[in-house]
């Protein structure tokens, strides 16, 4: 193995074999290292994937016996479920709300935590705790906190003068939506700040300053110099945040999950309804695979209208 | 996304361009109203943990009273111990299990990870790119999406239902971070120390423990603590996957205190503080490495 580090020291960055027949000697000695990141991913990313595609067009029992090939049957299914164009029209809601409100306060939240203040590294700290806490535990406290009976935070609203007397925010499917998206935000919120924080680092200090310095025109400096510069982690942020809101599934469940009917359901909590309530492991499964295409397309999108990557 | 390798600025020094500048005048002001603000927004964020603080000392009968009281009339600590043998949940287990998937997936991760990062950074072969890339996509694909397909795989293996499952799962999905952030650590060190090391006789496997690990050693921090947070706070796959009350982490457990009709709030807070307690001091301690990672890993 270790005839590699024999190659001259000249290459700066990697070393290439030289000559054409070394190639596949040189693949294998890089599956040792490699193979078991390639196994574990394709056992348990790939394969399951595969079955799950594979599985939407059988026909399973509620107990998981396989009645052999149902061809698009558990797709027509989906198609003739009532509630679908509701659960399509909140999932786009959901998405694209959460998303842009977060990315908006974060870019905010960013520009302020890379000034310098007293207690800045306190501020930063506070903001890390919901991105550590587990969300199922964050909505939780919120989702008691708002009972329209002994939850504080409504009681607070009313003692603030907010509200004349507590409201049933968790009871209906419309506001219980809407919470759910407010909590979503907010534990988005440390994770995109944190990258857009860190987007900021990589932009000159004297760049920054002299934006900063620039009063009277701040906001057209930071919207000409500062947000151009930002593009590549804005890009980073938004996609990640994509990925996670769109398959968020316990903010809804622990908010929304006793309300009946699908009027606050996603494409990703009606999976689980499916699987868990139905035991309909096709039906699931076709629509996880409806789930990824839609990611894959609003990802697609998102880079082909937004154009993040582009240098200017 | 633009894939490819940099140099992570790990010196958290850049960093913290903090306090340079001398305060005076309308600017000293300026700062008192910012660390104002400042203080603001960490009282938002810190709001719904106090609650849950708060909440988990006082009696089932307070936690549900019309109207609610801030403070409890009668602070009871005991919750934290009877929380531990209640009908709802077998408590001890879930606690165990979390703490046994979480730490095997951690170190599995690590396992699978440090190599392929480590020769990834290093060498370049056929099919280096196509590796990292394979690796980006698993970022994209949750558990959530794939539970159904998880859940059917682990039926069909006679697994569905243990703790190997899900450490394979939590693995596996938190395989790309940790790839891509010691990726760019390894990537940042001198290769002329590694060849100094070989022309002194050390054998590869030595090279890496002896010489790099110590040099990315922040990286691979970073990398487990991203990691065992994670694995610690995964929901989805476990609500599908773990059928026995036993078997569930602390995140499902939970979610039993909360009934239709009663529900056991001050378990529920009693519980959370005890599970986001250590991941919060985990993440602090990496908060700096924090933002060196994500423009490492993430951002170029």
């Amino acid at each position: 193995m270790t005839t590699q580090t024999e190659t001259r020291p000249v290459r700066r960055h990697s070393r290439r074999p030289r000559g054409g027949s070394s190639r596949w000697g040189t693949l294998g000695r890089a599956l040792p290292w490699l193979g078991p990141t390639l196994v574990l991913i394709a056992g348990v990313v790939f394969f399951p994937a595969g079955y799950m595609a594979w599985t939407s067009f059988r026909d399973l029992s509620q107990f998981g016996v396989d009645n052999g090939p149902a061809g698009l049957d558990n797709y027509t299914r989906l198609l003739e479920f009532t509630a679908l164009s509701r659960v399509l029209t909140n999932t786009v809601v959901w998405v694209v709300g959460v998303v842009v409100v977060t990315v908006l306060i974060s870019l905010g939240l960013a520009q302020f935590l890379d000034k310098a203040f007293p207690g800045r590294r306190l501020v930063r700290l506070a903001i890390i705790i919901p991105w550590a806490a587990s969300v199922v535990m964050t909505t939780t406290v919120v989702y008691y906190g708002l009972d329209p009976f002994y939850g504080i935070i409504n009681a607070f609203f009313v003692d603030i003068g907010l509200l004349d007397r507590p409201y049933g925010f968790t009871r209906n499917a419309v506001p219980a939506f809407l919470t759910a998206m407010g909590i979503a935000v907010f534990v988005s919120l440390p994770f995109t700040t944190y990258t857009l924080l860190a987007g900021l680092q990589t932009i000159p200090t004297d760049v920054r300053e002299a934006a900063q310095m620039d009063g009277a025109g701040s906001w057209a400096t930071y919207r000409r110099i500062i947000l151009p510069l930002l593009r590549p982690a804005l890009a980073v942020a938004t996609i990640i945040n994509i990925i996670n809101v769109f398959n968020s599934l316990p903010i809804l469940q622990v908010i929304t999950g006793s309300i009946p009917g699908y009027n606050a359901d996603t494409t990703t909590t009606l999976i689980f309804k499916f699987i868990r309530a139905d035991r309909q492991i096709d039906t699931a499964s076709a629509l996880s695979v409806v789930n990824f295409l839609i990611v894959l397309a609003v990802i697609l999108v998102y880079l082909r209208v937004v154009r993040p990557m582009r240098e200017d | 996304m633009a894939a490819t390798t940099t140099s992570p600025s790990a010196d958290p020094a850049v960093l913290q361009v903090d306090g340079g500048r001398p305060a005076r005048g309308s600017r000293g002001r300026r700062r008192v109203l910012m660390a104002v603000a400042g203080g603001v927004i960490a009282l938002v964020f810190v709001l719904p943990y106090l609650v849950m603080l708060i909440g988990s000392f006082k009696s089932r009968a307070e936690i549900l009273q019309v109207p609610p009281t801030y403070l409890p009339q009668e602070w009871l600590p005991s919750n934290y111990v009877d929380m531990w043998s209640t009908p709802e949940t077998p408590l001890p287990y879930n606690l165990v299990s979390t703490i046994v998937i979480s730490v095997c997936a951690t170190l599995l991760v690590l396992a699978v990870a440090a190599p392929a990062a480590y020769y990834t950074a290093r060498f370049r072969f056929p099919g280096r790119l196509v590796f990292l890339l394979l690796v980006l996509v698993t970022q994209m694909l949750q558990p959530t999406v794939l539970a159904a397909g998880l859940f059917r795989q682990f039926v069909t293996l006679g697994i569905n239902d243990t703790w190997l499952a899900m450490i394979l799962v939590n693995s596996a999905f938190n395989l790309s971070f940790a790839v891509w952030i010691m990726h760019s650590f390894f990537a940042a060190i001198p290769r002329e120390l590694d060849e100094a090391a070989a022309l002194d006789g050390a054998s590869r496997l030595q090279i890496l423990r002896r010489v790099t690990m110590p040099l990315v050693w922040p990286g691979v921090v970073t990398a487990i603590i991203f990691t065992f947070v994670a694995c610690w706070n995964e929901f989805a796959a476990s609500l599908v996957i773990l059928t026995t009350a036993e078997n569930q982490p602390l995140s499902v457990a939970l979610t039993k205190f909360v009934g239709q009709y009663e529900s056991a709030w001050q378990y529920v807070f009693g519980v959370s503080i005890v599970g986001i307690v250590p991941v919060v001091i985990l993440f602090a301690l990496i908060e700096k490495r924090l933002v060196a990672g994500l423009t490492a890993g993430a951002v170029k």
